[in-house]
């Protein structure tokens, strides 16, 4: 067991008291950024990022995956207590965790929720533990086509298997691809799209977008809404803690399939969103009394919020083995580590051992101690729901600009950010989804490597995709994916003229 | 987001959490642009920018060499992907009947995103100016002052704490070069 063993040696980089410290530092952030309104996981994730630049990489990485984790605890909390979920995944949990709140069962849902976020983490950990050095290993192997398959692979399945309209998410990754282009060629050292304006030859920073999309947009679209609150305050106390745990053993296979969707979706770029779903419909319609949910079942509850976390642990897993995130806040990650230097892939199992394995050590250690704190703080962190939006904003605002700014320390960097915040909320408004956008933007420059490399080594000739089985298979899979839509409505067109014949 | 404030049972007046929010933006408040004008509008700009960007492109190579593409080659072809997807989403959107059409924003709700843009974009300037830590000061004090009508000493001392913690962190603690403008110069920072 050779995970194992590495696995010992992550808790022996983490187990230093700067680090402990950070973590705590990082979850209870994070905490707070999931419970905040008009912030969730990603837009801490990138707001709080420059806090990280002047660390070294494995505390930088440890500490804000702390920040995602507490962000994930924290979506719950208001959820079950204010019916509003916080983000998209934890939509599905306002559907029973809300009326347990309203019976006054609020402790036994808030239980009930990080528990079973702690356990679909912790199966997506397991998960991660042992199959991502395999994958890294495998993809040791791997030139460019196999990478730039790959890619194609993940910018495909985006496209075919999004429930967005199709041409929007295609005009969002296009436009992430073509921003990614900005600035000086890697391979020629020509200057593309630059206009002569000194600024872009640097390009456009993938951070710098991130903060404005996520963080300003998300601030303007906060102020548009009504901003009242009205819910409960809740406590959790020991007995109840006691008594939930005593309970949940009887609903391990939902636990167990919710957990299996989650790390399936996460992988995917399904999404914790897509999971979350899932997992309380299949428990809704495998329940013997399916008509009880959304009135306050406790089961409800276990479904979405297990599925939602191991989804969004296991969206770690492609960005550590291959480089690439399955999600929006895996990908936010991505363009940290970037900025340590370091290059993510499988190469990291190899030349950054210690980082890779103490961050996969801090996903078990955080999760731990994250439970604890959640269950411990419970009122403190409803209170913050209490400080008016009015001075929670320019804070925000405050830590964006100092975020962007610190990047490249250019003022020319805030004021992109600026245009990506407007950006981000016109296209959050129409309806052009964001993730492609933040996908093809971290992957942009890495892919066209990759294809030009591949076509640098094949003299030009397309068909090295298919060179060899394996390119072969991944690039063909990914055109199936591309269509996916097409294919499906062509097999249904086929179904029905064949069915009206046989009857 | 489904906000369902219906609350028949509650189990006791001191375990609710109430935030009002006087100011919030009436539903019934006068459309300022549809949906389907500022996705018109939309899709018109993405197709100009993949213009300009396609003929920039174009004009530093989009042919195919003998070792493979000209740094122009992919993203010429990306503009003429992005102009294609831009003019089929410009004609869904033009074929669109506009009874259905949705409001993008109302009056209020303009005037509120608005409270936060422009204070925002003035912290931006001032910044240049000022310094980060200055500007984050006036922005924190004066939102909370005239856009949440908060007490002036609440205002005031959430802005200087803050900022003291935004300065003690960054600047002190972990050495991140930020904007600084004539007041540090008096502490000699």
């Amino acid at each position: 067991m050779e995970a194992v063993q590495l696995l010992l040696q992550g808790f022996a980089v983490l187990l230093t008291w700067k680090i402990l410290t950070m973590m705590l530092i990082g979850l209870v952030l994070g905490i707070f950024v999931g419970v905040l309104p008009g912030l969730g996981g990603p837009n801490g994730v990138a707001i709080l990022l420059p806090l990280t630049f002047t660390m070294d990489p494995t505390t930088a990485i440890v500490m804000l995956s702390c920040i995602y984790w507490g962000a994930l605890f924290g979506g719950a909390i208001t959820s079950i207590l204010f019916n509003i979920p916080g983000e998209a995944w934890s939509v599905a949990t306002t559907f029973d965790g809300y009326p347990m709140a309203q019976q006054g069962k609020a402790a036994e849902a808030l239980t009930a929720a990080f528990t079973s976020s702690f356990i679909g983490s912790l199966v997506a950990v397991l998960l991660i533990t042992f199959l991502a050095p395999r994958i890294a290993s495998f993809a040791l192997k791997f030139g460019p086509p196999e990478f730039f398959a790959v890619y194609l692979l993940t910018f495909c399945s985006f496209v075919g298997l999004g429930r967005e309209a199709k041409h929007k998410t295609v005009i969002s990754m296009v436009l992430g691809l073509l921003l990614a282009a900005v600035g000086m060629d890697t391979v020629s050292g020509q200057l593309r799209m630059t206009f002569g304006f000194d600024p872009l030859l640097r390009g456009v920073n993938f951070l710098v977008a991130v903060i404005g999309l996520f963080g300003i947009s998300e601030i303007l679209l906060t102020m548009e809404e009504r901003l009242a609150l009205r819910g409960h305050a809740a406590a959790i106390s020991l007995r109840v803690v006691l008594k939930v745990w005593k309970e949940m053993p009887r609903y391990w296979v939902t636990l167990l399939r919710s957990s299996a969707i989650g790390c399936w979706l996460g992988i995917t770029p399904g999404g914790a969103i897509a999971a979350s779903f899932m997992g309380y419909n299949l428990a809704k319609r495998f329940s013997k009394d399916p008509g009880s949910f959304g009135k306050g079942r406790i089961e409800g509850v276990f479904a979405p919020e297990t599925a939602a976390h191991a989804s969004g642990t296991a969206a770690l897993l492609p960005m550590l083995a291959l480089g690439i995130p399955g999600s929006g806040t895996a990908a936010i990650l991505l363009g940290g580590l970037m900025v340590w230097g370091l290059n993510p892939g499988p190469l990291l199992f190899v030349e950054h051992k210690d980082f890779v394995w103490g961050l996969i050590a801090s996903m078990y250690l955080g999760n731990v101690v994250g439970l604890v704190i959640v269950l411990t703080t419970v009122p403190i962190f409803a209170a913050v729901l209490r400080v008016p939006f009015a001075a929670v904003a320019p804070m925000i605002v405050v830590s964006c600009a100092i975020g962007a700014y610190a990047i490249q320390n250019a003022m020319f960097d805030v004021w992109l950010m600026l245009l990506f915040g407007v950006v981000g909320y016109v296209f959050k408004k129409v309806g052009i989804p964001l993730a492609p956008f933040t996908l093809a933007l971290v992957l942009g420059n890495r892919s066209e490597d990759a294809f030009r490399l591949s076509m640098i080594g094949a003299g030009g000739d397309l068909r090295v995709f298919w060179s060899n089985g394996l390119v072969g298979s991944i690039t063909t899979l990914a055109i199936i994916l591309l269509f996916w839509p097409l294919i499906g409505r062509i097999a249904e067109g086929a179904r029905r003229m064949v069915r009206p014949a046989r009857t | 987001m489904r906000r369902d404030f219906s609350t028949p049972a509650m189990p006791s007046p001191e375990a609710e959490i109430v935030v009002g929010d006087p100011t919030a933006p009436a539903s019934q408040s006068p459309a300022v642009a549809t949906a389907r004008t500022v996705e018109i509008v939309v899709y018109v700009l993405l197709l100009a920018l993949a213009l300009v960007l396609g003929f920039d492109n174009w004009r530093s190579g989009a042919g195919w060499a003998k070792d493979g593409p000209q740094s122009g080659y992919l993203p010429f072809y990306l503009c003429i992907i992005l102009a294609g997807a831009s003019l089929f989403g410009l004609g869904l959107a033009v074929v669109k009947r506009s009874e259905e059409a949705k409001t993008f924003v109302n009056r209020d709700q303009l005037r509120r995103v608005l409270q936060v843009f422009v204070p925002t974009f003035l912290f931006c300037v001032l910044m240049q100016w000022l310094g980060i830590y200055a500007a984050s000061f006036l922005l924190i004090a004066g939102f909370m002052r005239f856009v949440g009508r908060i007490a002036w000493w609440k205002s005031l001392l959430t802005a200087f704490l803050f900022t003291l913690v935004m300065f003690v962190t960054f600047d002190i603690a972990f050495d991140v070069i930020m904007p600084k403008g004539p007041i540090e110069a008096l502490f000699g920072r």
